[in-house]
Formats: structure tokens, sequence, C-alpha cells
């Protein structure tokens, strides 16, 4: 019930303090008057093109920092002489913030699909990649230990032992990485002007659309939170297994 | 003791080697778009030191200070209120999960119709989005403060605002701390995204201007500053957490050994 109330207080709020002029209606429209303009723009082809470049930009980035952090992080983290001898050159790669390398992206591939799926795969990588790393590095001795001692291999304890502890810091990462992912589709879209949600924004503010412009803002918002819901959906479900997910039923 | 002492030399010398192997590997480079990595140190050094500190470095930097800062104060007077009264956290739950999602840069356009183009645009959109990890950190870090913790206090009749500066705060810090850091990240990130938009100066942009008039030198130095500044500012983040957590690192190495 309580949610709810909350959502109807921000709404009522909202809709008395733009109609009564005590925010300025021409940069807060009504949220009654954005609701309509989102229905409005869901009846459109090109509202729907743009959700789709958008995703499109978003889950090929996705995929891409997957198969290269996921590996490389399995690599490094199983050798510590390896681990220790990169550690150095991730940690200053890492803070790089992905969007100082825009100007980069546009000079090699311009501004279409290509920078946009470069600067949401860069991005996405690093939170993985620490997450694997992390994951690779946190298997408890005991169970490497007692798998070395009945004579498992260097793969099968690889394979049976490490990377089943490893999956729930993994499976964080991806979570994390999706976020991400979707924020730098967005910004490629708006600060490049690839084809996608984030331009269809800047448009409807140049033509001075308030309304619209508000109503594709919400639906990033709804797109990210989606994401959000479904990875710790599918998380839940693949690692049913273990103690973290199981915390809330022992409660 | 052998392989430690390997380890060691092997953290040095493999980004030393990186680095020169990226200097030779670039020497006679006439490719366009990667100049060698002389010609870009030497741009470096004639742009940043200490050229263009006054005129970019500086407007980023306090911006982004500002920002930060606003963002973690008010993200933690609110988090402790959210974390301390159950009703009013569910009440707000899907309000903050939302605005949490909406991806940051979509916020630019609002922030320049609402606020112009000027530094307050820049520090809103800064604040706004590192709000977020900060405040739902605190929110954890309040509400799972140890029950017996609470309890302990309350039978020792420690007044409220004492049980919230001595108790819940310190108990919450290290959660508290974990946002922060996300958060000083985003900051950066944010600074240079507001700065590429719109701004007339400030590191990003400079980095787009120089990009679009093919400055590619310039570029690369503006973006090898901007690594460094990442860099720094998270180990200097580390080096303060550290000295304000000493108290709780020590419980946890005590309580495990």
């Amino acid at each position: 019930m309580l949610p709810w109330l909350g959502i109807a207080f921000m709404i009522g709020l909202g809709e008395l303090l733009t109609r009564t002029e005590m925010i300025s209606s021409r940069h807060f429209p009504p949220p009654s008057e954005m609701f309509a303009a989102l229905a409005d723009e869901l009846t459109t082809a090109e509202f729907w093109t743009a959700v789709g470049n958008t995703m499109q930009g978003w889950a090929l980035g996705l995929a891409i920092a997957c198969a290269i952090a996921i590996p490389v992080g399995i690599v490094i983290g199983s050798s510590s002489l390896l681990y220790r001898s990169v550690r150095a050159v991730i940690e200053f790669l890492r803070p790089i913030p992905s969007v100082a390398l825009i100007p980069l992206a546009v000079l090699i591939w311009g501004s279409g699909l290509e920078s946009k799926v470069f600067l949401a795969a860069f991005a996405a990588t690093w939170p993985l990649l620490m997450q694997t790393l992390y994951g690779v590095q946190d298997v408890d001795p005991v169970a490497t230990d007692t798998a070395r001692s009945f004579g498992f291999g260097r793969g099968q304890r690889l394979l049976h032992v490490t990377l089943p502890s490893a999956v729930p810091y993994i499976a964080t990462g991806v979570r994390i990485s999706a976020a991400v992912a979707l924020i730098l589709a967005v910004t490629a879209e708006l600060v490049i002007g690839s084809p996608g949600l984030g331009r269809e924004i800047n448009i409807a503010r140049q033509s001075e659309a308030v309304d619209i412009m508000y109503a594709l803002i919400a639906v990033t918002g709804l797109l990210g939170w989606g994401v959000n819901i479904v990875f710790a959906r599918v998380e839940r479900r693949v690692l049913h297994w273990h103690p973290s997910q199981r915390v809330e039923v022992a409660k | 003791m052998r392989s430690r002492a390997l380890a060691t030399t092997l953290e040095i010398t493999v980004p030393v080697l990186l680095l020169v192997l990226w200097g030779l590997l670039s020497a006679g480079s006439d490719t366009y778009y990667f100049p060698p990595l002389t010609d870009i140190l030497r741009t470096f050094m004639d742009t940043w030191v200490f050229e263009r500190v006054r005129s970019d470095v500086l407007p980023s930097l306090t911006r982004l200070a500002l920002g930060y800062g606003i963002a973690c104060s008010v993200a933690v007077a609110a988090g402790l209120a959210l974390g301390l009264s159950t009703p009013l956290r569910r009440a707000t739950d899907p309000i903050v999960q939302f605005l949490r999602a909406i991806p940051p840069p979509a916020l630019l356009p609002f922030g320049i119709l609402v606020l112009g183009v000027g530094n307050a645009m820049k520090i809103f959109i800064i604040a706004f989005v590192c709000l977020w990890p900060v405040l739902l950190n605190t929110i954890d870090g309040v509400a799972g403060v140890d029950p017996t913790l609470r309890e302990t206090a309350r039978v020792y009749e420690i007044g409220p605002v004492d049980r919230v500066l001595r108790v819940t705060l310190p108990a919450a810090a290290p959660q508290i701390f974990a946002g922060m850091r996300t958060a000083l990240s985003l900051a950066l990130i944010l600074m240079v995204i507001s700065e590429m938009v719109a701004s007339t100066n400030g590191i990003g942009y400079f980095v787009l201007q120089a990009q679009r008039s093919f400055a590619i030198p310039e570029m690369w130095s503006g973006i090898l500053l901007l690594g460094i500044l990442g860099y720094v500012l998270n180990a200097l983040f580390l080096l303060v957490e550290r000295r304000v957590l000493r108290w709780h690192r020590g419980s946890r190495a005590s309580a495990l050994s």
C-alpha cells in the first residue's frame, strides 16, 4: 500500500505545483500532460525504432564486455603472478572515465552504432572484470585443497570448484555492467547523436517539446529499472543453490 | 619468499614495459589517430603544465567538488531519515528506484532547460547523479545496524541525538564510504559529459574541441589527464577512508584473529 501512496503523492504534488504555476509549466509540464505525451509517443513507429536502437547498442556492448571481461578475469584471477603483474595496469585504466574516449570513438567510427557499442563495451568491461577477479580469488581454500588432494587436475579444479564459487560475483558484475552499458548507450546518443532515445530527447529539447522530452526521460528511467529487475530475477533463478540467495528465506 | 620477490618485481616492471612498448610501437607512427607517445607527452607538458590549469582544470575540479559535496551531505542526511523510519522508506522506495534508474545524461536536457548552461546546471547534474549510490548505501547501512547495538544504546538511555551521532552513523560508516567511492567515479564522468554538451571551459570541453579541430595529440593529452585525475582521486579517497575507518578495520582484524 505505502509504495503506491508515495507514487500518488509525488504525482499529485507535481500536478499541484505546475497547475498553480509555482513551478513554471514551460520548464516542467504537469504530470498529466506528460502521461498524455507518453501515450502519444507509444503509438508512433519512430519511438519504437529509437527504443530498438538504444537496446541494440546496449545489448551488443554488454555482450562484448561479457565476452572480454569474464575469460580475461578468470585467466588473470587464477594465477597470482599474472594478477600481480597486471594489477597496476588495470588500476590505472579502470578509473579512466569512458566518456573521455568519446572524441576518439567519433574520430575512428563516426557517429553511428559502432561508436555507441564501443563506449558501452568499454565502460561495462571494468566492473565485470573486477567482479570476476574478486570472485575467482575468493574461492574457499579448503575446497581447492580438498579437490587437489582428491587428485583433481588444474582444469577440473577450475571447472568444478573455482567457477561455481565465482558465479555469484560474476552475476552481480553482469547486473552492474548492464546498467552501465545502458547509461553509456544513451550518453553516446545524446553527445554524438547516434540514433536512439538519447537523440530523440535532444531533439525534443531543441524543438521545445517539453512534455515529449520528459516522457522520453521517463522511458529511459523505466528501461534502466526494467533491465535491473530482469537481471535480478535471472540471477535469483540461476543461483537458487547459492547461500546469498537463500538468506531471505532463512530470515 | 622468492616467488614473492618475483611478484613484486613483475608488478613494477610489467607496467613500465607496457609503457615502453607503447612508446616504441608508436615511435615512427604516421597513423593519424595514434600519434607517437613522445608527441602526446610533449603536448601534455605544453598544454597542462601549467598553462591550462587555471582556465580549464580549476573550473572543472570546482564543479566536481561542489556537486560531489552537495550530493554526499544531502544523501547522508536523507538516508539517515529514511533508514530510521520504515514507513517513510517504503513510501519513497519506488520514487528513489525510478529516479536512480534514469541514465544520468538523459537529465542534461532537463538541466539545460531549467538552469541554463552555466555552472549551476553542471553542479546540479553531478550532485543529482552522485546522490543515489550514497543514499542507497546510507539507507541500507542505517537500517542494518546491529540490533544489539541499538538496544544496548537504548538500555543505557543514550539520548536520540547521541544515539544517531555515536552509534548509528559510525556503524553505517563503512557502507556509506562504499557508496561515496562509487559516487566519486560517477562525479568525474558527469563532469566530463556536462562539459562536453554545453560549456566554454573545462577538461571535457577541451578534449571535445581538440577532436573537432583534429588536434589529435591535444585530444590524447586530455584523455591522459582524465585518466590520471581518476587514478589520483581514487587513491586520495582510499587514503581518507583508511584514516576515518581505521577503528573499523582494527575491530574486524581482532575479531578474526
